[in-house]
């Protein structure tokens, strides 16, 4: 029986980060919590322990139940009858292990029934179980939405609330509208609010990922008369007072599992979150940033789980007399593979690490106030998150095509038929460089922190790392790779057009992304020399396509901007 | 109605992922190459009887094991998954048990534990397969045994309703408690580990192992109770020498052959219904199906 975290050292390697050891105290506060609750940690090592214990469950359920359900799941769907949405049979058992293993609410507060998790586990699990079925993460992943009712609901909505979510009622974030869907600004959605105070909602919703879930996170008009983002309101619609019912769920390409719902709302009792003009401006992004690091988790998922594929089938296909993985066209594109997937499950973890950082000063702050030194770190620690967080959900998701691609490839025209896993996993892997921000967003989000120095900031702090003398050469190699992104960055900002720099934008986020994650992966070589494959096949690569940019932005100025237009 | 129920449960080696090195030269089970696992069917006994402790509140569901000391960790295992407590029989004169010495122990074990009402336990272990050791301990107890239950279908009034998969189809029986009853494999699965659960008893020991904590630990331990869990000797049991261990096992393995499967003889059919429908009544006739 497979326990997909057992048999992937790299998991363990990223949660043993010295970084987590500064985390890990911070959530704990010092381990105060062991007094009042049996199950928290004594100290650091107990604390670790207990990821590792927790993972070892996600794994065996992910590596036998989940993954074996993935495929009739793909099959059977959800349905919808009567405004109500039924799961597929194997995601139903799927739920249901995952509730009676304690697995709802992970990174919630142990007052609330959570198991009070740093997001880096928590994320991680995410990781493991996209890889056992891409669309069941994110029904199991949504449990994140609670994070955002934790951070910006009143104590009574806490209470009230993320204790059903830790048993096992599931979320949903209900945004995107027929005309509201990149432009979140146009939300219609109707909020009223009645003279006792309380509200209803009014209006339809589409393309809601489990849009028939038990509790809704939903933004809502509730200004009159307005028209952009500061008329918009959270609100939380809970399914046991009725009002909103599920008109049809989509036909999808992927994650065939997981219900895409269209929802009519018809006064629907709500309740207000925070404070009202704040839903979108504020609340809904921090909604999506724990989204999108939830996609890229998601999209490392759907990388690892497309190289072990090709891999398997690679050893086991034999032509001309060999298993075609002997040949270098195959065994190089397998190499690839696994180098982009490792770069980007350590730039996936580099950025939950600093989320967690950020996150938790925060939860400090709520109950005391920071020292002018925490303060400080917490600014730059939610700087670093804001920055890695659209990098590494737009790097990921792009991988994760290539590597779905690169399986099938490899599969040959066995892997066109519906008959390997291979094929399923290209359709899952579309939605991801879509859904939260689809790529060209995620630049425009990471565009600023390339014009800000920020990555340059961080990239100077992983330089300064001293390295075995055996990595110094592609320590070099980097140390080019990073110039060469800073230079094209000064160019297009020298520039000082506008159009210019949008065009460019992609070009320099991925040169600074390919760098970071050839960064990124030295430190993982230094600490553990499994990876020095990954790290040489990865900055190959990498080199190439930052020369390749480079390039391109030398040569096409302004003067060429109309040839872009449509 | 709360309950009290036993979960007869047996660390095993895994005879599922037997590798070339699984037999000693001496045709025994070399057991350092086999990692030690919770026997299936236990499993799928357990979760019967966390299916009952749902249902009535107040319900205790306990583990009794007999084995090395290391047996505690299906105790554990056993807890993490929702299981009260446990108890591990263990004695260096328990040692070398056939199936009638350790019925007895075990029977003895579950006159010492007293006011049970339900005794659960896996069909039969992967390792001897004898399906012997849960009817046995229901005969030394003298209470009625039901065998190969597939779902606990009803309990109510004294009484216990078990649907048996047999070979040829289901039965549903009924039958008083308390009574021991063994699962079959095509049971329900056993419900997953918890993770509060396990972060609340990865600490539980048996005195032999607190024995061996630091001293920080074993206060750690003490200071909780449910984190202690019970170890059982011969002589707690009140267990007559004569009949446990080997003095007590009366099976002796006289001879052990390595058996090569090889094909004897072989059929070419032909791909058309006629010759398969020729097969099929052969393999009736000759009873291979059917």
């Amino acid at each position: 029986m497979a326990n997909f975290y057992t048999d992937n050292p790299d998991l363990r390697h990223h949660l043993e980060h010295p970084m987590m050891r500064k985390i890990v105290e911070l959530k704990e506060r010092n381990f105060s919590d062991a007094d009042k609750f049996d199950y928290a940690p004594l100290n650091f090592e107990d604390a670790m322990d207990n990821y590792q214990r927790v993972l070892e469950i996600v794994g065996e359920i992910c590596g036998t139940t989940i993954a074996e359900n993935a495929e009739s799941v793909d099959h059977d769907g959800p349905t919808v009858a009567d405004g109500r949405v039924t799961y597929a049979p194997g995601t139903q058992v799927n739920l249901d292990l995952c509730r009676k293993a304690g697995l709802m609410g992970m990174a919630m507060p142990r007052r609330f029934g959570g198991l009070n998790f740093p997001i880096t586990p928590y994320i991680m699990a995410a990781d493991i179980v996209s890889r056992a079925d891409t669309g069941f993460e994110n029904l199991w992943g949504l449990q994140d939405c609670a994070e955002t009712l934790y951070e910006f609901g009143n104590d009574d909505q806490r209470s009230r609330f993320i204790p059903r979510v830790c048993e096992g009622e599931t979320m949903s974030m209900d945004l995107t509208e027929p005309d509201a869907g990149s432009d979140l600004q146009s939300v219609m959605l109707k909020a009223t609010q009645k003279e006792d105070g309380s509200w209803v909602l009014n209006g339809v919703k589409r393309f809601i990922t489990n849009g028939d879930s038990d509790i809704h996170l939903v933004l809502a008009r509730s200004e009159e008369g307005t028209t952009d983002g500061r008329g918009l309101s959270m609100f939380i619609y809970d399914k046991r007072n009725g009002g909103v019912n599920v008109r049809r769920i989509e036909n999808k390409m992927g994650i065939k599992g997981s219900p895409t719902c269209e929802l009519v709302y018809k006064n629907a009792p709500a309740e207000l979150v925070g404070d009202t003009r704040m839903g979108l401006i504020k609340y809904v992004m921090a909604l999506m940033n724990g989204a999108r690091l939830g996609i890229a988790a998601q999209s490392v998922g759907v990388s690892e789980i497309a190289y072990r594929e090709a891999l398997a089938y690679a050893k086991d296909r034999r032509q001309f007399g060999k298993a075609i993985i002997e040949f270098p066209a195959v065994s190089e594109m397998l190499a690839v593979m696994k180098a982009k997937l490792d770069a980007s499950r350590s730039l996936l973890y580099e950025c939950a690490r600093y989320v967690d950082l950020y996150k938790v000063l925060e939860d400090i702050a709520r109950e005391r106030p920071l020292t002018a030194d925490e303060r400080k770190e917490l600014k730059n620690y939610k700087k670093l998150a804001d920055a890695l967080t659209p990098m590494a959900k737009g790097l990921s998701s792009e991988y994760c095509n290539q590597n779905a691609y690169d399986c099938i490839q490899i599969h040959g025209g066995s892997g066109f038929m519906k008959d390997y896993a291979c094929e399923r996993i290209y359709r899952d892997a579309r939605i991801t460089s879509i859904y939260e921000g689809t790529t060209q967003l995620q630049v425009v989000a990471a565009i600023r922190h390339v014009l800000t120095a920020t990555y340059r900031t961080l990239i100077d702090g992983y330089a300064a790392t001293e390295v075995r003398p055996e990595l110094q050469a592609v320590k070099d190699t980097l140390a080019n790779m990073a110039e060469a992104y800073y230079a094209a960055a000064a160019d297009v900002s020298a520039a000082n057009n506008q159009e210019y720099t949008d065009l460019m934008a992609r070009r320099l986020v991925e040169m600074a992304g390919f760098t970071v994650m050839g960064y990124l992966l030295l430190l993982d070589a230094q600490r553990n020399e499994s990876f020095t494959k990954s790290l040489h096949v990865y900055v190959n690569l990498a080199q190439a396509e930052i020369t390749k940019h480079a390039d391109f932005i030398a040569r096409v100025k302004p003067e060429q901007l109309d040839y872009y237009k449509a | 109605m709360s309950l009290n129920i036993i979960v007869l449960a047996k660390q095993v080696p895994d005879t599922r992922n037997v590798g070339k090195d699984a037999m000693k030269e001496d045709g025994t089970i070399n057991r350092a190459a086999l990692p030690a696992i919770f026997n299936p069917e236990d499993l799928n006994a357990l979760e019967q009887a966390l299916r009952i402790k749902e249902a009535n509140p107040g319900t205790t569901v306990t583990i009794l094991t007999m084995g090395l000391p290391r047996a505690a960790e299906v105790i554990r295992e056993a807890i993490f998954r929702g299981a009260d407590s446990g108890i591990v029989l263990t004695d260096r004169v328990l040692g070398g048990a056939d199936t009638l010495a350790t019925s007895y122990s075990l029977a003895q074990a579950v006159k010492k534990f007293g006011n049970y009402d339900l005794i659960l336990g896996g069909r039969q272990a992967i390792d001897g397969d004898t399906a012997q050791v849960g009817p046995q301990i229901a005969e030394k107890l003298g209470i009625p045994q039901v065998t190969y239950a597939e779902e606990i279908v009803d309990m109510a009034n004294g009484h216990i309703t078990v649907k048996r998969r047999l070979e040829h189809g289901v039965e549903t029986v009924k039958a008083p408690l308390p009574c021991v009853v063994t699962v079959n494999g095509s049971a329900a699965e056993c419900r997953p580990r918890n993770a509060k659960r396990v972060m609340k008893y990865k600490y539980a020991v048996s005195p032999s192992e607190k024995a061996k904590l630091s001293e920080e630990m074993q206060a750690f331990v003490e200071a909780r109770p449910y984190l202690n869990l019970q170890e059982w000797g011969a002589a707690f049991v009140e267990a007559d020498p004569e009949q446990i261990g080997l003095p007590g096992s009366p099976t002796k393995v006289k001879q052990i052959e390595n058996v090569v499967f090889t094909a004897k003889e072989s059929l070419r059919l032909e791909n058309n219904d006629e010759q398969i429908e020729a097969l099929v009544k052969d393999l009736i006739a000759n009873h291979t199906i059917g």
